[in-house]
């Protein structure tokens, strides 16, 4: 179990987030079509850290992004997600 | 090879056990293989084995990081059976069952299959008519699926909770027959075994550290070991399809999950089938040894920590323990977990990459145990011969582009849950 650092709430128990993408899969509707593929269907999948998005779904649901090490699951970092913020 | 028989057993056992060869040798590498399979586990050996076997390809190496039968080959739930849905799928775990059914004639090593049924069953209308639709399209593919009613399931599984207010009420259930569990560390090292004696290279405690490139093209491996040629190179990784791939510079539409299983005190015989309901995503059989054998869901996040998350342990309790109330009084001895390569329509890639001598096997989900012999055999054929094998053509690289995906859930593909 994961205590993630909710800039809105503090840390709160894993169970009340939930996994939503990783952060250069997110596509917008303008995009041309084979960016959406590269960015929907494939992916980096990295053995250590990588950029996430993720949702405080039981609790604020504020959208978040998470920097977090896929191995040791270790959090580098919790910001709130701004959308129009270049990655 | 000497080969393993009764009469074999007999005389070692007059003999004080003395005697008996190591399954498979201990090669260093050479310096250049026809075709390098990279990843011991059952779908690398298989394909190892095949690849020898029937494609008279004797020029095999398989490099295993750690040791055979370490990885998810021996950290699955052990069922195999073929009842999926979509007809690609059934159609290749068919197959996959078929070669099961010889599997330890052929190998010559026991690995207990056990086709003891496998068993879904529906708690609600909705479910018994999916079953339904299931069973249909199984039959029609020549699978045997019967559909039971609720009497017929408690006749099968006396104790599960029949009455009208379980948590989960018994509709009834959908069984195909020829399912069932296999010893699953016994198929790495059968195959493992028989692979060596027709001349592969089985190396363990090598990791692929990089691949070699010229001209554009796969021409070896680095390794832990030193630098290995190679004419083509098969990954074949489960979990690590990822970091692999990336060694050539690709990504793939795979991300890694945790799946956990775990297993109770060994009791006497309890449950002599298997029983799975994929509404709850709950799976209940009882090993040889005695222990009854469960498994839930994934992690639902990226993850390589081969360590889960309690709570997922404590819902395939819960479920199970709603499904078979007498499973209440036993004990966990032991939970472990695997990293599975989720693919994003939930269904196999067994395809040439976009990097010339460069193959993918994996994206197999949670799913890949059963299919062990059928992807050896179809990943054989495509690594012999440079073309897909019918039953994997539809499993390619790029269907996702192509919109081909391979749906079983029949939700459409899922990026946003991988």
């Amino acid at each position: 179990m994961m205590l993630i650092d909710c800039p809105y709430c503090g840390e709160r128990a894993q169970a009340e987030f939930t996994y939503e993408r990783t952060l250069d899969s997110i596509v917008s509707l303008d995009m041309p079509v084979e960016e959406v593929l590269a960015r929907l269907f494939s992916r980096a999948n990295p053995r250590g850290e990588d950029r996430e998005l993720w949702r405080h779904t039981f609790g604020c649901r504020q959208w978040l992004v998470l920097r977090r090490h896929r191995r040791t699951h270790a959090i580098a970092a919790v910001d709130p997600y701004a959308p129009d913020d270049p990655e | 090879m000497k080969r393993y028989s009764a009469m074999a057993l007999l005389r070692a056992g007059l003999t004080g056990q003395r005697g008996w060869e190591r399954a498979w040798r201990d090669p260093e590498p050479k310096p250049h293989y026809e075709v390098i399979v990279i990843g011991g586990g059952g779908h690398g050996l298989s394909t190892a084995y095949y690849l020898a076997k029937v494609h008279g390809v004797r020029s095999v190496a398989v490099l295993e990081r750690g040791w055979i039968g370490g990885g998810n080959t021996g950290r699955n739930t052990t069922i195999v059976r073929s009842n999926y849905r979509q007809k690609p799928l059934h159609d290749l775990f068919d197959f996959a069952l078929g070669l099961w059914e010889g599997m330890s004639d052929a190998l010559n090593y026991n690995v207990m299959f056990s086709p003891r049924g496998a068993l879904f069953l529906g708690h609600s209308d909705a479910d018994m008519t999916q079953l339904a639709q299931r069973g249909d399209a199984l039959r029609c593919s020549g699978i045997d699926a019967e559909l039971m009613t609720p009497d017929a399931v408690h006749r099968l599984v006396p104790l599960l909770d029949m009455s009208p207010d379980a948590r989960f009420p018994i509709h009834g259930g959908l069984i195909q027959r020829r399912g069932g569990t296999a010893r699953h560390d016994a198929v790495a090292w059968g195959y493992a075994r028989a692979a060596d004696a027709q001349g592969v290279d089985v190396i363990q405690n090598c990791e692929v550290t990089g691949l070699v490139m010229a001209g554009g093209r796969v021409t070896g491996v680095e390794t832990t070991r030193g630098t290995i040629g190679a004419g083509r190179v098969g990954i074949c990784v489960a979990g690590n399809s990822g970091p692999v791939a990336a060694m050539a510079g690709l990504k793939l539409p795979i991300e890694a999950q945790t799946l956990q299983a775990f297993v109770t005190e060994p009791v006497k015989p309890m449950i002599d089938t298997v029983v799975m309901s994929q509404s709850l995503h709950c799976y209940i059989s009882q090993s040889d040894k005695g222990g009854i054998v469960l498994g839930g869901d994934p992690d639902q996040f990226p993850s390589y920590a081969q360590r889960g998350l309690p709570i997922r342990l404590e819902k395939a309790a819960a479920e199970a323990i709603a499904l078979v109330p007498a499973l209440s009084r036993l004990r966990m001895v032991r939970c472990w977990s695997g990293t599975t390569d989720m693919s994003f329509d939930g269904s196999p890639i067994i395809s040439a990459l976009p990097v010339d001598g460069l193959y993918l096997n994996g994206g197999w989900c949670y799913g890949g145990f059963k299919a062990t012999p059928g992807s050896g055999w179809c990943y054989a054929h495509l690594l012999a011969t440079g073309e897909s094998h019918p039953l994997a053509a539809p499993f390619s690289f790029d269907r996702f582009a192509t919109g081909a995906t391979i749906d079983e859930a029949g939700v459409g593909f899922m990026p946003q849950l991988r």
